[in-house]
């Protein structure tokens, strides 16, 4: 059961082989046996997701079902749901319930799909390790050992140990397309405004973006087709027709335009990483794609625009969290200064505190136009690259990472070394581009990504590319060793 | 750009964060060594380039000005460390 796709599971739910109640029974009963061994859920909502099965067979009864009702699945714990605490794996929030539902997690709820609980991560998404949690680190299936990749540690694992047929993530520098690469996944970023992020906790509001990570492409088509399109509720959210992603699958990809950018093929690349790549690569020529090679000469700038960009945003959204209208509040403030101070020195852990220092740093009088401004003009500059990029190519591919999944406490204390991992992520962050990570081979047992990135709003034909490439592959069916 | 003790203080209290003094030392040399990564984007010149606020160079939609929500303050309320009558309660501030 373990290593079926939501669409297999949506079949079997539609003919009657199984009802939505044993399915989330059994998938509970494997969380309870087996996430000891990954910590990839903070909270389980059991009693709920019992509820919502049951409504979601009789739903079925009436005739009424979508793809995806009575499917079990789960939140990354930054999306506010109704009844179930919202821990942001931080302390600040560890007893924050919020009072009202994410757009994500109510268009789930809408086609009846069944929350099992929520998924840990990087505190405030801050990280690329899932180390930074506050319930923990997340532990990679593949070889428990190592990270499983972050900030969307939880949903990659809890998707790869098969306790979940797909979770909902976010991205705001990599974190859904690193942790699905480093767990042999699929994970889709949409184009900034995509999808709605009402209801995620932000965490750098010009780049955030929700997302998911799933065994295929098809799962993420369905998935994505429930969170996408614009919500009144996010003045972000752009209001562009979405298109029906399961309908374009199976297009053929012949004539389409493959750009290999140079500069993510640099000596630094671990070779192993570059071939399978170029593995992947050769895949897409035999599917009809063309090869060219193109630039984007900014970058090796994307990092440190990044961790300006992100940081400064960070600290501003971070301020509303003082201790007074909900999270943690310390014991026995003195005055009203002690209770903000106390309260956040207490709630937040060291690589949330490190962000905000940078960002009210950077934004501070005197050094914003050195860093913030500087780093929004850079961006405008990578953006660039991209639009030109496309003049000539339909998508660009590369690697998602520098190699597989490394050991858990390897970059945790060094967070320059950290950083400088998110290299190909980021630059797609800050062009608000939607790009796509899928499993495309293996480094020492384990496994490693294809990069895809699209232009604007052009989610479909990535997950046309992906589909396709799994018809011909079996890289995305492999499971870790003892699953 | 090397940060001193006392500016690594001063930051933290910009963001009403303390750092134990044990911690300072190491939030000294981690944001030092970050600030000199961004020393990086000082050589692009960046003289005729627009700042980028949103990545698809999009503006705030406006909608009618009509009251939309309903009054929920003591559902939300229900979540705060200290509330009474409506008001969230921190220490004293005025004598």
């Amino acid at each position: 059961m373990h290593k079926h796709s939501i669409a297999s599971l949506s079949r079997d739910l539609a003919s009657g082989k199984v009802s939505s109640l044993e399915l989330t029974q059994a998938y509970l009963k494997r969380i309870h046996e087996l996430d000891k061994n990954y910590n990839s859920f903070i909270t389980l909502s059991e009693e709920q997701a019992l509820t919502q099965a049951k409504a979601a067979d009789a739903r079925r009864k009436e005739g009424k079902a979508h793809a995806l009702t009575g499917i079990p699945m789960a939140h990354k714990d930054l999306f506010c749901t109704q009844g179930v605490r919202t821990t942001c794996a931080s302390k600040m929030l560890s007893n924050f319930t919020a009072p009202y539902n994410a757009t994500v997690v109510e268009r789930f709820n809408q086609v009846g799909a069944v929350s099992l609980g929520k998924l840990n991560m990087d505190e405030f998404a801050m990280g690329s390790t899932n180390e930074t949690s506050h319930f923990g680190a997340v532990n990679n299936p593949w070889d428990t050992t190592r990270i499983p990749g972050g900030s969307s540690g939880g949903s990659a694992a809890a998707v790869a140990a098969g306790l979940v047929s797909g979770a909902t993530a976010s991205d705001t520098g990599g974190s859904v397309r690193q942790p699905a690469a480093y767990c042999g996944l699929t994970g889709i970023k949409p184009t900034y405004g995509r999808v709605s992020r009402w209801g995620m906790i932000a965490y750098a509001s010009s780049l955030d973006q929700a997302g998911v990570i799933t065994h295929d492409a098809q799962d993420a088509a369905l998935m994505l087709q429930v969170m996408a399109g614009l919500d009144s509720k996010d003045s972000t959210s752009m209001d562009v027709p979405v298109p029906d992603y399961s309908a374009s699958l199976n297009n053929d990809l012949k004539g389409l335009t493959i750009g290999l950018p140079k500069e993510y093929f640099s000596a630094d690349l671990n070779p192993a990483m570059a071939q399978a790549v170029m593995n992947a690569i050769a895949e897409y020529e035999k599917l009809g794609a063309k090869i060219k090679e193109i630039s984007l000469p900014n970058t090796a700038l994307a990092v440190p625009t990044y961790y300006i960009i992100a940081p400064a945003e960070c600290s501003a959204n971070l301020s509303r969290l003082d201790g007074v209208r909900y999270g943690y509040r310390c014991e026995n403030p003195e005055d009203l200064h002690d209770l903000y101070v106390r309260s956040r020195s207490e709630g937040f852990g060291a690589e949330v505190k490190r962000r905000i220092m940078l960002g009210a740093y950077t934004l501070s009088a005197g050094s914003y136009d050195l860093y913030y401004k500087k780093a929004q003009q850079v961006r405008r500059i990578i953006k660039n690259d991209f639009v030109n990029a496309f003049k000539e190519v339909d998508v660009i591919a590369g690697p998602v990472t520098t190699g597989p999944a490394y050991k858990r406490g390897e970059k945790i204390n060094d967070p320059i070394a950290m950083y400088l991992e998110d290299i190909f992520t980021s630059p797609v962050n800050l062009a608000g581009l939607p790009a796509l990570a899928h499993a495309c081979g293996q480094i020492n047992q384990l496994p490693v990504g294809l990069h895809l990135i699209g232009n604007y709003f052009d989610e479909a034909r990535l997950l046309n590319m992906t589909h396709r490439f799994q018809q011909a592959t079996d890289w995305h069916q492999k499971t870790a060793p003892g699953l | 750009m090397a940060l001193s003790p006392e500016q690594v203080n001063d930051i933290a209290e910009l963001a009403r964060l303390k750092i134990d003094a044990s911690s300072t030392a190491e939030y000294q040399k981690n944001l030092s060594n970050i600030l000199d990564l961004f020393a990086q984007l000082s050589a692009v010149d960046t003289i005729l380039v627009e700042p980028m606020t949103n990545p698809l160079d999009a503006t705030q939609r406006l909608r009618p000005d009509v009251v939309i929500e309903s009054n929920q303050r003591d559902h939300f309320q229900k979540i705060a460390p200290q509330t009474e009558d409506g008001y969230y309660l921190v220490p004293r501030v005025v004598e």
